[in-house]
């Protein structure tokens, strides 16, 4: 058994994406991966508020950060902007000392210190390399027979900095796809922009950038998308029936979590899974593997 | 005596918030320009931005809707031939544009981050629903009506959650304190 600190963000506990914490936890289980939630944790403030409120953004996530450092393993989270957000703090904590001595003075009216010694992950990177591509293989009951998938990376995953995977050509979902007996298609705009939260205040710019990615996952041959973020998932599920009001088009990929997909291979249950909550039905592609 | 410009000030300014400080280093090569999904919706695109700024044209550059129209997909940082953390710059300028209350109006990028913000800081999380039927009655109640199908089909697949998520009164109480306490400390810079 391994352990980890999760943190599950917003969208995947009460909020649009609980099917991504259901699998997540549900996928965990089955790979003897123990996800130990923070008590009381607070939103990390995604991009609106390190946009606009730096220190506060800082802070938001240093509460988090300091109460995951005193039980003392990795902090994991599958959320894409909770993970940028989070190890953002923490290598600008260690590069701007101002800037640190600032959060640490606001941290102590709360009453908490942080070291810095909390290493943040993103769950697929837990799954990839802590546990590995063997022995996922070794857990999958249903092979998923070629099911052609685009596995799409995303933004915030893969950058800015250095991480698990390539940044603009990531690899690793693939090779997730290829273990579970999926077949991942090339996928050019793996790892672009779906318009993250400007979805909201621009729409007309969200949804061109999102017809783009179904272009190039359609156009090379792919039944459905798996993703590993949950505003990621919302935009191109959510919203795919704007885009082809908007532009005409009759796309019609199903959106999954990547997590649920390794859970289809697990053989787990759909109560576990949370598939009826995919907006574009999955259940199409996936009928021959329920 | 060195004389100090309208542009060194401004230069100071966002040199003075974290990852702004790259400002300085721009040879105007144009890869974070030709890297941004967003730079022909962009007033100025970023290099320009980089350039204006550093012409000391503060009014210009924090009354563009360039910055607001930054997705945050950092491709432009992880190509930057010099390490300039263009994101965080263009956040920098996004903080001093509030900072100064010249946000663009022609964009409802800062109401929806404001709105965001708000919730976060009342509640410590994101109610998604609440923040969204708030941000667009604030701005446009015309576009609340044209989301109602987005916004039935996440109720119908059960992804709509109206009660929000509490933290404990103790979390609630140390979270204010923190947050009200950086709010004194004025910003990052």
């Amino acid at each position: 058994m391994r352990y980890y600190t999760y943190f599950p963000g917003c969208s995947s506990s009460e909020g649009g994406a609980k099917a991504y914490g259901w699998s997540a936890k549900a996928v965990s289980k089955a790979l003897d991966v123990e996800l130990i939630e923070l008590d009381d944790w607070n939103c990390c403030g995604s991009t609106p508020y390190s946009s606009v409120e730096e220190l506060a953004s800082f802070c938001l996530s240093a509460r988090n950060l300091a109460m995951a450092e005193k039980r003392g393993l990795d902090l994991v989270t599958p959320c894409s902007s909770c993970y940028v957000i989070l190890n953002r703090t923490n290598s600008h904590l260690k590069e701007y000392p101002q800037l640190k001595a600032k959060v640490d003075e606001a941290m102590a009216a709360g009453g908490l210190e942080y070291h810095g010694t909390v290493r943040v992950r993103h769950l697929l990177d837990v799954f990839v390399n802590d546990i590995g591509y063997d022995e996922i293989n070794s857990k999958v009951k249903i092979n998923l027979g070629g099911l052609k998938v685009a596995p799409y990376y995303g933004c915030q995953m893969v950058r800015p900095r250095p991480s698990f995977d390539h940044p603009e050509f990531p690899q690793s979902l693939d090779k997730l796809v290829a273990s579970l007996g999926g077949e991942p298609v090339p996928f050019p705009l793996k790892s672009r922009c779906c318009g993250g939260s400007l979805i909201i205040s621009e729409e007309a710019l969200a949804l061109e950038l999102i017809a783009k990615i179904f272009d190039s996952a359609l156009s090379n041959g792919a039944e459905c998308l798996i993703t590993p973020c949950p505003l990621c998932q919302t935009n191109l599920d959510a919203y795919q029936r704007r885009v082809n009001q908007k532009f005409k088009t009759n796309f019609n990929l199903p959106v999954l979590f990547f997590t649920q997909l390794m859970g289809v291979a697990f053989g787990l249950s759909d109560e576990d899974l949370g598939l009826k909550t995919c907006i574009v039905p999955a259940e199409r592609v996936l009928a021959k593997y329920l | 005596m060195e004389k100090r410009t309208r542009a060194d000030t401004f230069i100071e300014e966002i040199s003075a918030i974290p990852g702004g400080e790259g400002i300085r280093l721009c040879i105007q090569c144009g890869t974070c320009t030709a890297s941004c999904p967003n730079a022909d919706r962009m007033d100025h695109t970023p290099s320009q931005l980089i350039a204006m700024a550093r012409a000391g044209m503060k009014e210009e550059v924090l009354s563009s809707n360039a910055m607001w129209h930054c997705l945050s997909c950092y491709l432009c940082t992880v190509r930057c031939p010099r390490g300039i953390k263009q994101t965080d710059l263009m956040h920098a300028l996004e903080c001093l544009a509030v900072r100064e209350g010249s946000s663009s109006g022609r964009t409802l990028t800062p109401a929806m981050y404001r709105s965001f913000n708000d919730f976060v800081y009342s509640l410590g999380s994101l109610p998604e629903f609440g923040f969204m039927t708030w941000f667009y009655m604030l701005t446009n109640p015309l576009r609340a009506f044209r989301m109602i199908p987005v916004a039935l089909s996440l109720l119908r697949h059960g992804r709509l959650s109206i009660k929000a998520r509490r933290l404990t009164p103790e979390g609630t109480n140390q979270l204010k304190a923190i947050l009200d306490k950086a709010e004194s400390l004025g910003g990052a810079s």
